[in-house]
């Protein structure tokens, strides 16, 4: 067999030159698609972002998908309750890698206004959160802040060599391995702790 | 025909069949129920009655065939702690003929903790008394399905009861539920009364010499 070249004069012009990664995660930030957790008021903002006048297709985010097995991101918008939170990280736990959490809200990023014996401090507690959104609820406009702001944090995730390591001594074995980067880099927007429950 | 304003309605099937209105009715209550009440306010034009929790049965049938209280628009519990005895249940009646209002009020001991259901007079009490009871722990005798309603089966606690803490409690039920209790941080965050800015007026956590 011939080596295939990658030069071939009917496609030329049409051939880019970049790294795996940046091609992989160039996809994967411009198709996110979310798991539409809507528990409260924020969910209101959440189809508004949704819908034509801010529309969130600008993104590549429109295809809210209501089986998590399809889903890339989950925006949890509202107050999670504890006799909700097992649910909701249930729900997290089917969607496949690679996953993404925003905390839209001040209730899902710390309880909000709920100092109460009813109403999980913050989802951060139970699954790990990329974007923390202030806002109570924010505006649209705040949750597509969110969505550039956590399709950056994709830009810089070395997607290939540490998220399908065995793909990659396959393909290459001479690359030397190289210690597994964390999946989840907490860089969100504003930080917080992670608890105890977090790490367990 | 002679137009009467809506709470003026008559009382085609009263007690006696006579024609009453709504007003003459409430007026006429303690005399119907008689010895069942225990007490009788009249607070800008509400009428509140309270009973023996033993009669109540009795008093809601009574209410609901005879005097036309077809429409219960709510029950709601109330702790009293540290009073004897602790406990209030409050029933909200109205009459949808007569467009009037009564309240019923009786009191429930620590001990008994417990008062019959309703829920087969007006439907509607059902889901009512079953949150009674997750809220605050107060028993339905003969309720249907006394579940909780709000909480989890098995949470340990009754949270609207005055000696339960605002930030809650730790309690685990593998794969059903956790709760832990919240972090106050100076709170409860509360409006304090005063002419200063809103700025200093607003919610917030604050240090004991700033507060004093």
């Amino acid at each position: 067999m011939p080596q295939v070249a990658a030069y071939d004069s009917k496609i030329e012009g049409n051939v880019i030159f970049t790294q795996l990664d940046a091609a992989m995660n160039w996809m994967r930030k411009n198709s996110l698609w979310p798991m539409p957790m809507g528990l409260a008021c924020c969910a209101i903002e959440l189809m508004a972002a949704a819908a034509s006048r801010f529309d969130i297709a600008r993104f590549g985010s429109e295809v809210m998908r209501f089986s998590p097995r399809q889903c890339d991101v989950m925006i949890v918008a509202g107050t999670v309750t504890y006799k909700m939170a097992l649910a909701v990280k249930r729900i997290w736990e089917q969607m496949p890698e690679p996953k993404w959490c925003i905390a839209m809200g001040a209730c899902a990023s710390s309880g909000g206004m709920y100092r109460s014996y009813a109403v999980l401090q913050g989802i951060d507690q139970l699954i790990p959160v990329d974007v923390y959104i202030s806002g109570c609820p924010p505006r649209p406009e705040a949750l597509l802040e969110g969505l550039m702001r956590l399709q950056k944090k994709i830009e810089g995730e070395q997607s290939f060599l540490a998220q399908k390591p065995r793909l990659a001594a396959e393909l290459a074995p001479e690359i030397q391995r190289r210690p597994p980067v964390r999946a989840y880099v907490r860089g969100g927007i504003v930080g917080a702790p992670p608890s105890k429950r977090t790490l367990a | 025909m002679e137009l009467r304003p809506p709470n003026e309605r008559s009382h085609e099937s009263g007690p006696g069949k006579t024609k009453m209105t709504g007003p003459e009715l409430l007026k006429s209550l303690s005399r119907l129920l008689g010895l069942k009440i225990q007490s009788r306010i009249e607070f800008r034009h509400e009428t509140t009655f309270t009973i023996q929790p033993q009669d109540l049965r009795e008093v809601a049938k009574f209410g609901r065939d005879e005097l036309s209280f077809d429409y219960l628009i709510d029950i709601s519990s109330v702790d009293n702690l540290g009073e004897e005895p602790r406990f209030e249940v409050v029933y909200e009646l109205y009459s949808m003929t007569l467009a009037i209002h009564l309240r019923l009020k009786l009191a429930v001991s620590e001990e008994v903790c417990a008062v019959d259901t309703v829920s087969d007079i007006w439907p509607t009490a059902d889901w009512h008394e079953r949150e009674i009871y997750d809220m605050m722990g107060i028993r339905f005798n003969n309720h249907p399905d006394l579940r909780r309603i709000l909480m989890w089966d098995g949470y340990p606690f009754f949270p609207l009861r005055k000696d339960f803490p605002l930030e809650g409690l730790p309690s685990e039920m593998p794969d059903v539920a956790f709760t832990s209790a919240a972090p106050m941080e100076g709170g409860p965050f509360v409006t304090q009364p005063s002419t200063a800015t809103a700025k200093d007026r607003e919610p917030r956590a604050r240090r004991p010499e700033v507060t004093s």
